[in-house]
């Protein structure tokens, strides 16, 4: 049910935006994220962007966790 | 796709759940409060990864699962009215009532559809106008908005045969409930990723402060559970429980402010029955009383037999993290996805379908 997959915002209008994940397009609604722009990715729930993903975070988190991996390569 | 197949990364996964393994010296308990939770970890075998100091329990973040069977009646019976269109999730279909299922009364006669969004349920409204469009209203913090954005959708488009039956719950008081019973003791908590989306991480501050119990708030990737663990065990290894975010990309401490405000303009807090725990104080959403005309209860009051739970069904336990699925002697013998005796059966959420899915039985595991 809290299901939410991060799409990439192809266009806006209004209070909707066209997205794309994998080839699949689908309209959404962005009520709770009016602050998005094209090229940004949102977690889609249920019709709706729920959030906008933190790209630069989302790095951060990857760098963190290859840092864990190189460390337990070393032990 | 991006922003999920590189949180899968084997080797990745490999290091940190050596790093987990390194850090844990004492015997934890971990509860995972979604059930998109407890359905990655068992497909992604995480609990396999895990050293034996860390013991995970499911908890009651299915919103079919905690759906209690007085509501489930309740639109079982506005299902038979004849003016009346039942829109609902997918998994909502299935449950099993008291004395039947939305399943049961569609094969009866009833108008019952399963819908993606809310707003293909005020869609229906639209294209239906002799007949009223009731959307069963399930759901925690990440779902309410969208039922709000869909009351506020049908008042300002004038769709007036679009109604709600509200049974939205509310993640931290739960949470509350389930630490005040002392039933499980708990020495930390993932907590649910996009529930805290909505609502930020600051409402669990209540729960290292007042229970001493670790909160790390987790996406739903492999890699994103793993490293919300890693952060529990260190909590608890360090004895310095707190809130901390390891789903970053997500989730922000104040969470959605502007989903909030439409949550709030439609509904209020009220009490909620939650099956297996009972009725919580503050845990649940009414709708406020300026969209009364939206309500489906006060719209279309019916009287119901009191309600009854399948004999020997563990659901209950099941939700509160008491018992494992493993543990419930219906489990997989009697009680399956295609004969489900109770909801965590049901949905692809539910503990029960997950471990039914995923798990080997013992009997079964090759020596």
């Amino acid at each position: 049910m809290c299901l939410a997959v991060p799409v990439k915002i192809v266009s806006v209008s209004g209070d909707e935006a066209e997205t794309e994940i994998g080839g699949v397009r689908r309209k959404v609604s962005i009520a709770f994220t009016p602050e998005v722009k094209v090229g940004d990715y949102v977690l889609l729930h249920t019709g709706y962007a729920i959030g906008v993903v933190d790209e630069a975070e989302a790095e951060e988190t990857l760098k963190l966790l290859e840092e864990i991996a190189s460390l337990s390569e070393v032990h | 796709m991006k922003f999920i197949d590189e949180y899968q990364d084997s080797k990745l996964v490999k290091g940190l759940a050596h790093q987990i393994s390194q850090r844990s010296t004492k015997p934890v308990r971990l509860m995972e409060f979604c059930g998109g939770h407890t359905h990655a970890i068992l497909r992604y075998g995480i609990r396999q990864l895990l050293p034996k100091t860390v013991e995970m329990r499911s908890g009651p973040g299915c919103p079919v699962c905690v759906t209690a069977n007085a509501d489930l009646d309740r639109a079982i019976a506005l299902a038979h009215l004849p003016e009346v269109i039942i829109t609902t999730f997918g998994d909502m279909i299935r449950v099993p009532g008291s004395y039947s299922s939305l399943q049961q009364a569609k094969a009866e006669g009833a108008d019952v559809r399963i819908v993606y969004s809310t707003l293909d349920a005020v869609g229906m409204a639209m294209a239906n106008p002799g007949k009223s469009v009731v959307f069963i209203g399930i759901g925690f913090e990440t779902t309410a908005p969208t039922i709000a954005a869909s009351i506020l959708k049908a008042r300002q488009d004038k769709v007036e045969n679009f109604h709600v039956m509200a049974l939205n719950k509310l993640t931290p008081p739960v949470m509350r409930a389930l630490l005040d019973s002392g039933e499980t003791k708990l020495d930390g908590i993932v907590c649910p990723g996009h529930v805290s989306v909505i609502i930020g991480s600051y409402p669990y501050e209540f729960i290292p402060r007042d229970y001493g119990v670790a909160c790390v708030v987790s996406g739903f990737e492999p890699l994103d559970i793993l490293l919300c663990i890693d952060k529990l065990v260190e909590q608890i290894e360090k004895g310095e429980p707190k809130v901390q975010i390891a789903y970053p990309r997500g989730v922000k401490p104040e969470g959605n402010m502007k989903a909030r405000q439409l949550m709030d303009e439609v509904f209020e807090i009220g009490e909620a029955d939650w099956r297996g725990i009972g009725v919580v104080p503050q845990s649940g959403l009414k709708i406020r009383g300026k969209y009364e005309q939206f309500d489906a209860d006060k719209v279309f009051p019916v009287s119901m037999k009191p309600p009854r739970e399948p004999g020997g069904c563990r659901c209950g336990d099941v939700i509160r993290g008491v018992a494992t699925p493993l543990e419930c002697r219906l489990f997989r013998k009697i009680c399956t996805p295609e004969r489900p005796v109770g909801p965590c059966m049901v949905s692809s959420e539910g503990a029960c379908a997950a471990f039914y899915q995923y798990e080997t039985p013992d009997d079964l595991r090759s020596s």
